[in-house]
Parts: C-alpha cells; structure tokens; sequence
C-alpha cells in the first residue's frame, strides 16, 4: 500500500477540454493519447457538474478527481482510489488559488496563455514527481514570481526599474540590520 | 472551390486568435531558439522562448533525439545569465527534456554552483534539478551538499533535499540511507513541510525495520508533529503498525487507538477524517472503538463541502458492508443526500442506505430511489441496481416489491451494460429467492418481447430452457418463445428453437406441440436455424411418436461442453480436410492463462533494444501447432500439458533463455526460447546439451538445433526426452547452451564468415509431480466431490512445520500439486486459524482428481493439513498423496 500521499496528475484545461497545461506524474497513462483519452473522460464527466463555489469530486476507473472551475478553466487534480480526498482537494486549493493569485484576479483562458510560464512555474513548485511539495497558495505564487534579479547580476543586464527594485531592496536590508 | 476553404480559416481564426501560441510551430520555434546563443542574452526574449517549447510539449508534440539533444546544449548556455526567472524556466526546461547521461555531464558543474549559491531558490531547484537527472557516480560527490541541505535553515531549500531523497530512494538506496541523521534532525522542524518531507522519507528508509518503524511511531504519537500533512502520515504508519501487531494482542486494548482517535480532534479536516477512515479500517474493529469514528463522518455528510461530504459517504459506504448496524444512526443525513447535486455523493448514499436499511424502510426507499433513477448516468444505475439485488438476497420476504422496481427500470431507457446488470440481477434472485422464480421468468418474458440487445435475448431465451421447464405450468412461456421466431433477427430464432426444444425434451406433455412449431421453423430463411430445428426434430423422436426423451440424448443436446471454446476453435482451424474425422477428444482442456506476469512488467524499459521482443507463442493451442509442426515429435500423441515458462538465466545476461516444458504420454520434450541480446552477435546452430544422469527413468530421443539466431529476435531449440508411459517420472536435468558465434559489423549488419564454437552454462530444470496434473476447475465443487464418491478416497494428515503464515501454507501446496483452486478458496482471510481449500485436476491419463485440504494452526507457526482425495483411480489417489508426502 501507498502510504505517502501521492498525486497522479494535476491538469488546466480550457471550456472546451483543451490542454492549458498538464502535469503527470504517474506512469498510468505512458502515451500521449493515453494522456487526452484521460483528460477527455475527466471533462466530459465534468463539464456538466457546477465547480465554481466549492471544489466537487468525482470518482471513476479507480481514480479520484477533485476539481473546480472559474470562468473559461478547469482545474483537476487526480490521485489514487485510496487517497485522501481532502489532501487531494488541499492540494487542488493550492493550485487554484496560486493560479488566481499570479493572474492577478483575471482567470481565464486568455491570461492564463499568455502567463504559461508562470502557470508552469505553480505546476512545478505544487508536486514533484507526485509528492506534495507546498499546498500554500501564497507560498507557491511568492515562489514563483520571484522576477528579480540575482543579487550578483552585472548593472548592464539589468532594466532601470529592477536596479531601482534590487537598490531599494538593499537599502531595507541594511536600514533592518 | 476557394470559397469554403477560405471560410474555414475564417472560422480557425475567430476560434483561436487570443491565444498567444496561435499558429505555433514546432520548426520555427526551435530556429528562435537560437537567442539562446546570442553573446548578449535577452532575458525576456529567452524567457518566451523557452515558454514555447514547453507549450509545445506540454502539447504532445515530441521532439526528436537530434531536436532534443540541440535544445538543451543551447539552453545550457543560459546559465551565464543571472536573470531569476530565466534561470527558473531553464531549470523546468532540463528536467522536460531530460538529458541522457553524457548531456548530464554538461550541466552539473551549472548546477553543482547552483547548489551552493547563497540565493536560496537556486540551492532548492538546483538540487531538485540534480537529482531528477543525476545518476549514482555523481551522487556520492554531491551528497555532503545534500546532507547540508536537508538541515538547511531555508524549509524549500530543505524539503527541496528531502523530497529528492525520496525520489533518489527508489535508485540508490544505499546512499539515502546514510542520510538519516540529518533526516531524524529535519523531522524535528518548524517548518510544516519540511517535517512531513522528512517523516515521508525516514519511514521509507527504515520501513523494513519493523522495530524501528514501531519506535518512530511511539516517540512521535506523543505530539511534536504540527504539520497536518505529517500527521496523516503518522496515522497510517500506526494503522499499519496496529496492523501488524495485532496478531500478538488479541486481549486488552488496542495499542495507539487513543492516538487515532484523539486525531479526531485535531484542527485539520484532512487529519480527522485521515483518522476516522483509519479507525474503520482496523481489523476486526469493534463497533465501540467505531462510533467516535462514526460520529464525526455523520458531521462530514452534512458539510457545505462536496468532497467532505463524499470523503465520508464513500467511506460510511465501506464500513456498511461489515457493520451495517453502526452506520444505521447516519440514515437521516443519508437520505437527504439521495438528491445531491452531485450524483456520486448521491450513488454512494444510496448503497449505502440500501446496505443499512431494514426490512420495514424498505418500501420507502424504493419510492425515494424511483424518483432518483431517472436522472443520473447508467454507470451510477448499474452499483444501485447491484445493492438492490444484494438488498433483495438479504430480505427474501421483500421479493416482490424488490423485483418489481427492477422489471419496471427494465422497460425504461438504457444501454446494453445497464440492462444487462438487471437482467443479471433477476436471473440471480430467480435462482436464489425460490418464490420469485415465475415472477421473474414473467419479467424476463416480457422484456424481450421488446428487447433491442441480441445477446440478452438469446442469454433469456438460454435461461428460460433451463428454467421453465421445471415451473408449474411451462406451457404459459411457450408464446413468447414461439414469438422470438416471428419477430427477431436469425441469431434469436436460432436460441428460440433450441429453448424450444428443451421444453420438448423436458415436458412430455408439451412434446406433441413444440414438434408442430419446431417443423414451421424449418422453412425459417436461415440455416442455422433450419439445422437447428431438423437436429432437435430428428433427435427428440419428431416422428410423431411421444417417448421419453433418453439421458443419453438430453446429454448429447443439452449437456454442457467441458471444452474451453478457444481451444476448440483453435483446434477446428488447424484441422486439415483429411479421411480421419475431426476427434473433439483431441482438443485440449487446458484452460488458457493469459499470461499477466507481461503485462506487470517494468514500464521503463530501457528504449536502447526497441520495442521489447516478441513474445514465444506460449499458449496451449499455439504450442501445439507448433510441436506437431516438428516431424520428429509427431508420433508422440496427444499433448497432454505445457508448463509455463521457466527462467534458466538471470535477468540481463547476454542470453536469455526460458524454457517450456511439454508433457507427452510417454515422453517429454523441453522447449528451449533463446534470446540473444548482443547486437554485435550472430548465433548459429544453437542447441542445448542436456544432461539427465539425475533423471534415471528419462532417456534423450531427439533433439532439434536453431539454425540461427540473430540479435533480439527470439529462437526455439528442442530436446526431447523418452519416459514410461503414463508414469509421472520426475527428475533434474543441467543444461548447456553450445552454439557458434559469429561477430557482426554494426554498421552493415553482415556476420562474418568464420565463427567460433562457445558455450554458456544455463540453470538447471526440474520435471516435477505438478507438470503431470493439469489445472481444470469445476464450477461447483460439492457437486463434483459427491458425484465422484469415496470408492477410491484417501485421507491422510501431514504438519507442514513452522511458517510464515497459513496463507503461504496453502499457496505452497497449491503450487506443489499443480491444481486449480476452487471457488477461490486460495485466498485466505488474514487473521484466521484454519483454512479449506478446494483443489481439481486432471492427472496425466486424464483421470479427474479432486482435493479437499483443511489446513490449522498448531501452535504458533506449525501449519496442520489434512488431505483429502478423490479420483477416478486409486493409484492416481495414491500418487497425489505420494506428491505431498515427498515435497
């Protein structure tokens, strides 16, 4: 038996069951066809059901999917039969708040697109290899909109309102010492 | 022409323009990827860039070993630039293309200085990226840094160094292992995460240690854990703690059930019900230990939540089917959420209710669940369907409004797998609820008078020939049967004559008149159904006179086919329009086991040797094709048994080699499968030398060399043996593999002329008592063991010694005799003292063998059998004795 928490994939996709982004973390679905055969049976179980107040959950081929949806995106975590539901839905929590919080309210498709990187960043600070990493959603967004610059950077590669940022970020370090 | 296509991408346009990776493609974004070179990087340029790629394989576009390799030479350029958040994309981007070992090599010096850098998120991800890609070698040169790292004051730096230890646990556990002292220190920390990281990874690295486990478990139940996370962990290391030693405190309290239930209490949703679903769980729980349990699931269902509320329901759900009288206080909450939102909530509480209820609520909940059906998916309709007719098993008595609640979603819309469930479920209380057989045979009447699925109408029709023969008045089925022949497609006329003439054959009174309806069918357009009806006529006596239907032919047409159908079929193919006819004695019996062990194989297989080679033909009927194929072993008869194929080399030797083991009546032959897994290799004239002096009664006969067997495309050689007829000779046999070599140029793929003679010692093979019994089961054992009678019975007790657990008793008998298991009676219930197992067989001779085994424990550890056995032959009685006696 699994006994640590693990989660088996954590997925973005758009009103119409398109890929935003995706994560897997488990070898059950080893193709990519595999993969959208799975995500096309989450979504169309789904698309039905209303996600927007509180998380709702499914369960179907063993698996269980906690999901939630805000304007055009649908956020799905999925995890084992055995697993925890509420870890699975905190872990979901954490994905869908970090998500609104580095879009800055504006949660959709659209935003979302021209934000991937930062969506992929949140994917990659929620789970690594299926272990729960962080389920803070301040925490995960503050990890990755980190846009400064290394302390260390030569001036020249460095645009006037992030030396202003880095100055100004020395000057508090030092006045609190 | 122009017109609509020009339209459509209109269309295309309007559909997708918002979005930033519109028209994206995979070429051009690999020629931008080119910034990444540039002397003077542009940070944000890359940053897109980079962006892309993952779009594309975040996508599903894969990129080639060439397009991989390119990318990831140039983003390892990008370490020059200091830019945070490209140094981030590049981290995610190595990790997605996940270099091989020679490209690792370009990038660890990068990241070693990551990894010791005094910004903290480079340390975190420099370290995850690491260990993601690194290999054991590099492992042990990095390790001080991990060590460091797991203590490090910054809790993403540490759980960043834990969670690879985790991963890296699984690869080189060794190493990890030298890890624990400052994993035990981590655990100890402030930092939720970090705690719960190192509790995950210091019970991974000792979880084989059982006293060790036990102790974690005891120091850390007294309070120190915060994280909420951490302190599910630690509830399912005590369940499983409490699992293991429950064996040796049967009396007094439960070891750390106050711990499990003071988590009921704890602040975090996640932990109370971690801990409730724990309590349900433990072995043999009391429905004192359950309530407190109970209590706070009954809370959970009446959540604003959906998933608190299915987290309880689905586990109340699971504690329904062995403490149903416990759950009996949730039924109030439970049945307001018969009209959930959410419909799995709802199924779920349904079951549940249908599992808990009594006898007098029945009524009522069928009216609450008449309401419900017509509004949720078939799958959801098939598990309440399924609790009803467990429901109706339960309380007989309630038959009648029971089966009328499914004859009536019988008749409403529904897919095959929904009707099909119903329709199971009716000819399962028609069989087991006595009284609700002529209800039910009506039910069943009716519905294929309007059924639209050929193969449940022909399944009714099947059951109606069984059972309606035996009701008080057959007569009343007939109209519907005759009906099926007006009205349906060929293939239910087909199974309408046949029921029709086993009501002929059964009821005498009714011959007369099934033989006037059975000559209408044959002017019937089909000739099945014209043979059908002219073999029944013929064989029944259609002649007009009434007599008594013989056994002989009510066997002949009616009896059941003791021969899987597969083979048959298989056997039917390879049958050659001859002068000898077809013998249906000569199909095997053996039933085919599909061969799983493949299936679970690793799913990383290494993708340097392709696609894994084509397996042998390994079933039954394919073996023998195969042999009769061989003109040296086609006087040996009948093939009475093939074993499953036996390893003679470790995993990942130059060659692989299994063999098959054939059974003959007088001889054996040995199918060697031979794999060469070494490119540079051609095999030629490949035999096995076998060496029997431990196997006196064997004497070699023939032997059969593989010409040639060229890299990774699997060959047969063969050696077969002669033996006393009908003796169940043992023995041991060492085998040689000898074969020529040749060296191949890897570049042209041609051998060279001159090889040289090599050999390569194999395992040695065993020919045991269980190759001469094959596994054939029967469906109803009781029926089989009285029929066969004590005439040649023979009962003895053995002690099988100390073991580990009567389980793995049973199961090494099992496999000693070869035998199938009945009833699935080689499963054990954990905990308990004794056990029946019920075995059957055919013995080489084909004589049918029957075994009853009770096994007990005697003592602590020593396992007691008693053998019982039955056979056709006293001698084949004898020898399974001999078998056990011996093993």
């Amino acid at each position: 038996m699994e006994l640590c928490p693990s989660i088996k994939n954590i997925l973005l996709l758009d009103s119409e069951g398109n890929r935003v982004a995706v994560k897997y973390y488990s070898d059950d679905w080893q193709t990519n066809s595999a993969k959208e055969a799975f995500e096309r049976a989450v979504f169309t179980k789904t698309q039905k059901t209303n996600a927007r107040t509180e998380a709702e959950i499914t369960m179907f081929d063993n698996y269980i999917v906690v999901y939630k949806f805000v304007q055009d995106l649908h956020f799905f975590v999925t995890g084992g039969e055995n697993e925890n539901e509420i870890i699975l839905a905190t872990v979901l929590q954490g994905f869908f708040d970090a998500v609104g919080l580095l879009l800055r309210g504006n949660e959709d498709k659209k935003e979302a697109l021209e934000n991937l990187d930062l969506i992929l960043l949140c994917l990659d600070e929620i789970v690594d290899g299926g272990v729960i990493l962080e389920t803070d959603a301040n925490v995960i967004a503050g990890k990755v909109d980190s846009h400064s610059m290394d302390a260390g950077a030569p001036l020249s590669e460095q645009t006037i309102t992030q030396a202003l940022a880095t100055a100004r970020e020395h000057l508090t370090r030092s006045l609190l010492q | 022409m122009a017109q609509p296509l020009v339209k459509k991408d209109d269309d295309r346009d309007e559909e997708v323009e918002y979005s930033p990776f519109f028209g994206i493609e995979k070429g051009a974004v690999l020629q931008e990827a080119r910034v990444f070179n540039d002397p003077q990087l542009d940070p944000q340029r890359c940053s897109q860039v980079i962006t892309k790629l993952l779009y594309l394989l975040n996508q599903g576009e894969a990129f080639t070993k060439v397009e991989a390799t390119e990318v990831f030479f140039s983003v390892t350029k990008l370490f020059q630039s200091k830019d945070l958040g490209l140094r981030r994309m590049v981290y995610v981007m190595i990790k997605e293309l996940s270099p091989s070992a020679d490209e690792v090599i370009m990038v660890t010096s990068s990241l070693m200085k990551d990894m010791t850098s005094k910004t903290d998120m480079y340390r975190a991800n420099a370290i995850r990226v690491l260990c993601r890609i690194t290999d054991g070698t590099l492992l042990t040169q990095i390790e001080r840094y991990l060590k460091q790292a797991i203590v490090d004051k910054n809790p993403v730096v540490s759980s960043a160094a834990l969670v690879s230890g985790i991963h890296l646990l699984q690869t080189n556990p060794e190493i990890v292992k030298r890890w624990s002292n400052e994993v035990q220190e981590a655990v100890q920390s402030r930092a939720a995460l970090v705690q719960f990281h190192a509790l995950a990874l210091l019970h991974q690295i000792r979880q084989n240690d059982r006293l060790a486990v036990n102790k974690l478990v005891s120091s850390l139940t007294r309070g120190s854990v915060r994280s909420p996370l951490a302190q599910c962990l630690l509830i399912r290391y005590t369940s499983q703690v409490i699992r293991e030693s429950a064996n040796n405190t049967q009396t007094g309290d439960r070891p750390f059930y106050d711990f499990l239930e003071g988590c009921l209490r704890h602040k975090a949703e996640m932990v109370i019900f971690e801990a409730a679903r724990a309590i349900t769980e433990l072995n043999g729980v009391t429905s004192r230990e359950l309530t407190p349990a109970i209590t706070v699931l009954q809370l959970f269902l009446s959540s604003s939540k959906p998933v608190l509320r299915f987290a309880a329901v689905r586990t109340l759900n699971k504690v329904a089917m062995t403490h149903p009288t416990a759950v009996t206080n949730c039924n109030i909450d439970m049945e307001s959420l018969i009209s959930d939102q959410n419909r799995s909530i709802a199924t779920l509480a349904i079951t549940t209710l249908l599992k808990t209820g009594n006898e007098s609520s029945v009524d009522r909940l069928m009216k609450q669940i008449t309401n419900f059906m017509s509004d949720i998916a078939d799958e959801f309709k098939i598990v309440v369907v399924e609790a009803i007719r467990s429901l109706c098993l339960k309380f007989p008595l309630k038959h009648r409004s029971l089966m009328n609640f499914l004859s009536n979603i019988l008749r409403e819309e529904g897919g095959f797998e929904y009707k099909k469930a119903i329709v199971d479920s009716i000819v399962i209380l028609i069989r087991d609820i006595p009284e609700a057989k002529e209800t039910g045979l009506l039910h069943l009447c009716e519905f294929i008078e309007d059924c639209e699925f050929t193969y449940l109408s022909t399944q009714i029709l099947h059951f109606l020939g069984i059972e309606g023969p035996k009701t008080s008045d057959p007569s009343k089925y007939i109209r519907y049967i005759y009906n099926r022949v007006h009205l349906e497609n060929a293939t239910v006329r087909a199974g309408a004559v046949s029921t029709l003439a086993k009501f002929g054959a059964m009821v005498d009174g009714l011959k007369p008149r099934i033989f006037v309806l059975l000559r209408r069918c044959l002017f019937d357009t089909d000739d099945e159904v014209r043979d059908r009806a002219t073999l029944y006529l013929n064989t029944l006596g259609g002649d007009g006179a009434v007599v008594e239907t013989g056994a002989d032919v009510k066997e002949f047409l009616f009896g059941s086919l003791d021969i899987p159908l597969v083979n048959l079929e298989n056997s039917l193919k390879n049958y050659e329009p001859s002068e000898k006819p077809f013998d249906i004695n000569f199909v095997p019996k053996e039933v085919k086991t599909q061969p799983l062990a493949e299936k679970k194989a690793p799913g990383k297989k290494p993708t340097g040797l392709g696609a894994p080679p084509p397996g042998p033909p390994s079933t039954v009927d394919a073996y023998e094709k195969l042999l009769s194929s061989i003109p040296e072993f086609s006087n040996f008869g009948k093939l009475f048994k093939s074993s499953a194929p036996v390893e003679l080399t470790e995993a990942e030797t130059e060659y692989a080699v299994n063999v098959v083991k054939h059974i003959f009546d007088s001889h054996v032959v040995f199918q060697y499968n031979c794999t060469n897994t070494i490119p540079e290799q051609l095999l030629e004239n490949v035999t096995v030398l076998v060496d029997g002096s431990e196997a006196e009664e064997f004497s070699e006969v023939a032997s059969k060399p593989l010409r040639s067997l060229p890299y990774d495309s699997p060959g047969q050689t063969f050696v077969a043996f002669e033996k006393p007829e009908g003796v169940p000779a043992v023995g041991k046999f060492s085998n040689m593999l000898r074969f020529i070599v040749k060296e191949v140029d890897p570049s042209t793929g041609e051998a060279e002329d001159d090889g040289v003679e090599d050999e390569y010692q194999l395992e040695d093979l065993e020919v045991v008592a269980a190759d001469y019994i094959l596994k054939v089961g029967v469906s109803n054992f009781r029926n089989a063991w009285e029929s066969m009678g004590a005439d040649f019975e023979r009962v003895d007790e053995y002690g099988l010694g100390p073991r580990d657990s009567l389980a793995e008793a049973v199961n090494a008998v099992i496999d000693l005799l070869g035998m199938q298991p009945c009833e699935g009676t080689e499963v054990v219930s954990p905990n308990s003292r004794s056990h029946t197992c019920l075995l059957s067989g055919v013995y080489i001779g084909n004589v049918k063998v029957l075994v009853r085994l009770q096994f007990g424990l005697d003592g602590p550890k020593d396992v007691a059998m008693k053998l019982a056995v039955r056979s056709e032959d006293e001698t084949v009685s004898d020898a399974i004795h001999e078998i056990v006696a011996s093993g």
